[in-house]
């Protein structure tokens, strides 16, 4: 086990460097002029051209400068934006926002998704199943340009039940429809995953054991068909949070929540490359250690997995 | 009560045991191939068969008829089974795979999944009182507490992710309420009694940590926790070696000894259950065919599809020599065939036995009956 | 498997010869699961919904003219949110164009993005899982690294951040950078589903035997491994272009991927989205057929999938 983590923590390490190396190399490299990208729309002054130079290192091979960013970055020095922000204040705006966002996405994913799948899959050919199953076959090829505008015009403008936009300090309320769409996606295929997991289970040889030593119908449901059936659906977890950011990035503009998502577009349309590089290393050690964690949790819940 | 064999005139040339009988199933020379002559010699010490008392057996299937809603159309899969069980009694059921017998053993604990299944008609009767016809929570309390069932296959019928002394004592966790510490003892003792080594440092592994014969016996624990009164074991050693499987099977024997249960084996393997039951019920196409205790079937068989299984029986006595097995298959139960269901593989078969279904009818003075046209006699007389 | 389970099988319909868990063992074998698979698709209403979408999608893009007449950037603000007349079924939008004919022209830009972008994946897909699969050992370590540092970010982020470095110089058609960037960043799914099946392939005794007859690699690859690996990977790769389509439709919408004067539905329903107070027909009208289109081929993958692995229904 241990020598497991340990190659999964240096391989994350791998994959850290190469994805953070390769946006870094996007937004800095191959550029005309470095300091005119760094500075954005601006002219730039000899001075500061100075400046900037010996700040970034644009004397140095670009691996080095690469380098010497990488050793702000671990030292938690994610330097300013193009604006001189300080990167780590912007983060500390917005992640919050985004955490919250997600972690109710999430939420509501697991509630819907495992509780509708779990009745689908145990009256399966039911009305109540083919409903389902037509109504998560649509949400997983809505695109979500597509669900956010449209659900803020129904739920928003047109019933008024929830805030159009949730503003800069959204409230937990305003972030209800936002998460509804985000997690839209996702409360799909955990749907459509827990539903034929369970399905599979209810017939399994164990299942009628348990039966037949006389538990009731609730417990052998609750403890051993939705015990077994959560083993692959804890996967999608971990798969679903890179879907859940890439789809912050729409929602988050389309209501406005200053979150993550709308200060990367805003990153990458302003060509702010230490902002961009900065999140999107946060990014993906977010995403590297979810997928470890989830990986962690699938031999603890299935105890016939074995790393080594 | 004394041993009698009714029919020990008309089988006079029984051929010393060690003679190789090499003949067909259907040979007429084979008349003694099957005699077990140790069992034979010696009264039936374990043939404690219990008579009824007032007609009321421990556990007494009347009639059961179980049918399946198929695409194909109506699966009758059980036809009208019946057979009893008493205390400290052991009853083999006995049928090729697919006559019906797993289901007849779910329809009797009540977990076969309706739909697909139809429990059609019959009776259960537990201690007198009508399975089939109590509420679903009385059914509920019946089933693992009174009676309890072993599957075949311990590896998926243990549940991966649960350790299994947590296995073995949800039962009592859950319908009687004890606390974990308690459990975790009767579960250790438990295993204890189905011997499993060192009990205590493996009640915390998972089914895939042991092996096949060592998992059956978690199973057999495990049905054993809540005491009950009948217990029913569906081809306990199917999936074991040979040595383990008489191991498990000696496990059953004295468990049922000890604990003064009923106990019913379901095989396809007469071979298996030759040394620990007291009576044999025969199915074909979810029918008894025959039944009879267990030393009258093995020596003389009355029924041809029971012939047909004993000679397929590989004995220590008659080793080298190959297996007879009964051509064919056992029928579709979506298209049982008219008459007798058995004609179609059946060496003796008549036109009689195409057109019309014998019923199940009375030989002798024992508790002793086949569902066949002719008499055993007729049967011998044919092959003379 | 018990009888009970062989019971509930054959309950579904599943014909023993489909039953996936006994693997390809021989090309014969192959050719009866494909058999069965079409049997079970030509039964199955999705598939034939989902094929009916796809056609008319593909016949939009090739020949716009046939459902619209009308030219979408003939546009004047005379018209602004005017209500249908004519062959403008869906009225006209904020610019005074026609949300129809745009709509029907829109679907070019989504075909041709996802075709060819599927192909650029499946090529990438099918080289990459192959070499990996087949060779293992320090390449497979390699790629293996890649393809995690490609899942590292999300696509849509990848796909942004990519496509403004790229589109910074050039000006015009953008159709060629978003296939070159979802060429770039979606082949990971198909090579990992294609090493896979190629390490469950090379194990099989008839690819052993081959090797023995003194096949080489390629020969084997072509011949003996591919045809048994195709089933899933054609299935990710039909699943990959309704994901395309909808990522080239949100790039579009970011203004990133496509951008006016190109017709687009992303584009659409991105100004569509900023008037949608004043008009909402503007907004459904492109959105629906991006569903739509997106959706028929996710279904298209499904139901082949589940044609190829019956248990999975
Ligand atoms: N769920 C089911 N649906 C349809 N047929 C079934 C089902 N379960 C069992 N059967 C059929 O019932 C017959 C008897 O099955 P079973 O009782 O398992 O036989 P045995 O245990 O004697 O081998 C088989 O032919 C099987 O196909
Ligand atoms: S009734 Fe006829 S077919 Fe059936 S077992 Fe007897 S002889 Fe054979
Ligand atoms: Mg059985």
């Amino acid at each position: 086990m241990a020598r497991y983590i340990i190659r999964r923590l240096l391989q994350m390490v791998v994959t850290f460097i190469g994805a953070t190396f390769v946006v870094y190399a996007l937004m800095f490299a191959n550029q005309n002029d470095p300091i005119q990208a760094l500075a954005g729309d601006r002219p730039v002054s000899d001075n500061v051209r100075q400046v900037l130079t010996e700040q970034y290192h644009l004397n140095d091979p670009f691996v080095v400068q690469y380098g010497y960013y990488m050793r702000g970055l671990l030292t938690g020095d994610f330097g300013k934006t193009l604006t001189g922000r300080p990167i780590g204040d912007v983060m500390s705006d917005a992640w919050p926002n985004t955490i919250k966002l997600a972690l109710l996405a999430l939420f509501f994913a697991t509630l819907f998704g495992i509780g509708a799948g779990l009745v689908a899959g145990l009256r399966r050919g039911s009305a109540f199943d083919n409903t389902t199953l037509a109504l998560t076959l649509v949400v997983v090829g809505l695109p979500i340009i597509v669900l956010a505008p449209i659900a803020q015009l129904v739920f928003g403008v047109k019933l008024g039940w929830f805030p159009t936009t949730a503003g800069a300090r959204p409230s937990l309320y305003g972030l209800i429809l936002p998460a509804l769409v985000l997690g839209a996606a996702s409360t799909a295929t955990m749907l459509r995953l827990t539903r034929a997991s369970v399905a599979e289970n209810v017939r399994a040889d164990y299942v009628r054991t348990a039966r037949a030593k006389g538990l009731s119908a609730r417990r052998v449901v609750a403890v051993h068909v939705l015990r077994n059936s959560m083993i692959p659906v804890i996967t999608l977890i971990g798969v679903d949070l890179g879907t859940l950011m890439a789809g912050a990035i729409i929602t988050e503009g389309v209501f406005n929540i200053p979150g993550v998502g709308s200060k990367l577009l805003l990153g990458i349309q302003t060509e702010d490359g230490p902002l961009v590089v900065g999140f999107v290393s946060v990014l993906v050690v977010v995403f590297l250690v979810t997928n470890l964690l989830v990986d962690l949790l699938y031999a603890v819940l299935d105890p016939r997995i074995r790393y080594e | 009560m004394t041993y009698s064999n009714p029919y020990q005139q008309q089988w006079p040339n029984q051929p010393a045991p060690a003679a190789p009988v090499v003949a067909g199933w259907d040979d007429p020379n084979r008349g003694g191939w099957d005699t077990p002559t140790a069992a034979w010699s010696t009264p039936p010490s374990r043939a404690r068969v219990n008579q009824p008392r007032s007609g009321e057996h421990l556990l007494d299937v009347r009639d059961l008829r179980v049918e399946f809603g198929t695409r194909d159309g109506v699966a009758h899969v059980v036809n009208g089974v019946s057979f009893h069980v008493d205390p400290g009694e052991t009853l083999a059921i006995l049928g090729e795979s697919g006559s019906g017998k797993s289901v007849t053993a779910q329809a009797v604990m009540g977990i076969l999944d309706t739909p697909p299944a139809v429990v059609r008609s019959g009776q259960v009767l537990f201690g007198g009182e009508d399975l089939l016809t109590v509420s679903a929570d009385r059914r509920r309390q019946v089933r693992g507490q009174e009676i309890a069932m072993v599957f075949q296959d311990a590896l998926s019928a243990l549940n991966p992710v649960f350790p299994v002394g947590w296995q073995i004592s949800e039962a009592l966790r859950s319908r009687r309420g004890i606390n974990k510490a308690d459990a975790r003892r009767r579960a250790i003792e438990l295993m204890d009694m189905v011997q499993i080594p060192a009990a205590a440092e493996r009640v915390d592994d998972y089914p895939h940590q042991f092996s096949g014969g060592m998992r059956q016996r978690v199973m057999i624990a495990m049905a054993l926790a809540m005491r009950p009164k009948v217990l029913i074991a569906d081809e306990p050693t199917t999936a074991l070696d040979v040595t383990v499987q008489a191991q498990i099977m000696d496990l059953l024997a004295t468990l049922r000894a000890e604990l003064e249960m009923a106990l019913i084996l379901i095989t396809h393997d007469l071979g298996v259950v030759a040394d620990v039951a007291d009576r044999i019920t025969v199915m074909y196409a979810g029918r008894v065919v025959e039944h009879a205790d267990v030393h009258t079937l093995y020596a003389q068989p009355a029924h041809p599809y029971t012939r047909g299984l004993l000679a397929s029986v590989p004995r220590l006595d008659h080793r080298g020599h190959g297996l007879h097995s009964i051509s064919g298959t056992p029928p579709n139960p979506a298209a049982i065939p008219d008459g007798c269901a058995f004609h179609p593989r059946c060496p003796w078969a008549q036109q009689v036995c195409r057109m019309t279904a014998p019923t199940l009818v009375r030989i002798g003075r024992l508790d002793r009956a086949s569902a066949c046209h002719f008499p055993p006699e007729a049967l011998d007389a044919r092959l003379a | 498997m018990s009888d009970l389970e062989m019971a509930a099988t054959s309950e579904l319909g599943v014909r023993p010869s489909a039953d996936p868990s006994a693997g390809p063992a021989s090309t014969a074998r192959t050719r009866s699961l494909t058999a069965d698979a079409w049997y079970d698709l030509r039964r199955n209403w999705i598939f034939w919904v989902a094929s009916a979408l796809v056609v008319l999608v593909v016949l939009m893009a090739v020949a716009p003219g046939l459902f619209s007449s009308a030219d979408p950037t003939a546009c004047t603000t005379r018209r602004q949110f005017a209500g249908p007349s004519g062959g403008a079924i869906f009225g006209y939008d904020f610019q005074g164009c026609d949300v129809f004919s745009r709509t029907v022209h829109g679907a070019r830009a989504s075909v041709l993005v996802g075709v060819f972008a599927v192909l650029m994946t499946g090529v990438i897909g099918l080289v990459f899982g192959m070499l990996a699969g087949y060779f293992g050992g320090w390449l497979d370590a390699v790629l293996s690294r890649v393809v995690d540092v490609v899942l590292g970010i999300p696509l849509l982020l990848a796909a942004i951040v990519l496509s403004k470095r790229l589109s910074a110089d050039q000006q015009g058609s953008g159709i060629a950078t978003v296939v070159i960037v979802l060429g770039i960043l979606g082949w990971t799914t198909a090579a990992r589903v294609m090493r896979s099946s190629v390490i469950a392939a090379r194990s099989q005794d008839y690819v052993a035997a081959a090797r023995m007859l003194g096949a080489g690699p390629l020969r084997i690859m072509w011949r003996h491994i591919l045809p048994n690996a195709l089933a899933p990977f054609i299935v990710v790769l039909t699943i990959a272009l309704g994901t395309f389509i909808a990522t080239e439709a949100t790039l579009s919408f970011l203004n990133i991927g496509l951008r006016p004067p190109a017709i687009s539905w992303g584009i659409d329903i991105a100004t569509a989205g900023k008037h949608v107070r004043e008009s909402a027909t503007p907004l459904v009208a492109p959105s629906v057929f991006l569903t739509l289109t997106v959706l028929a081929f996710i279904m298209l993958g499904d139901a082949i999938r589940d044609a190829f692995d019956p248990k999975l229904r």
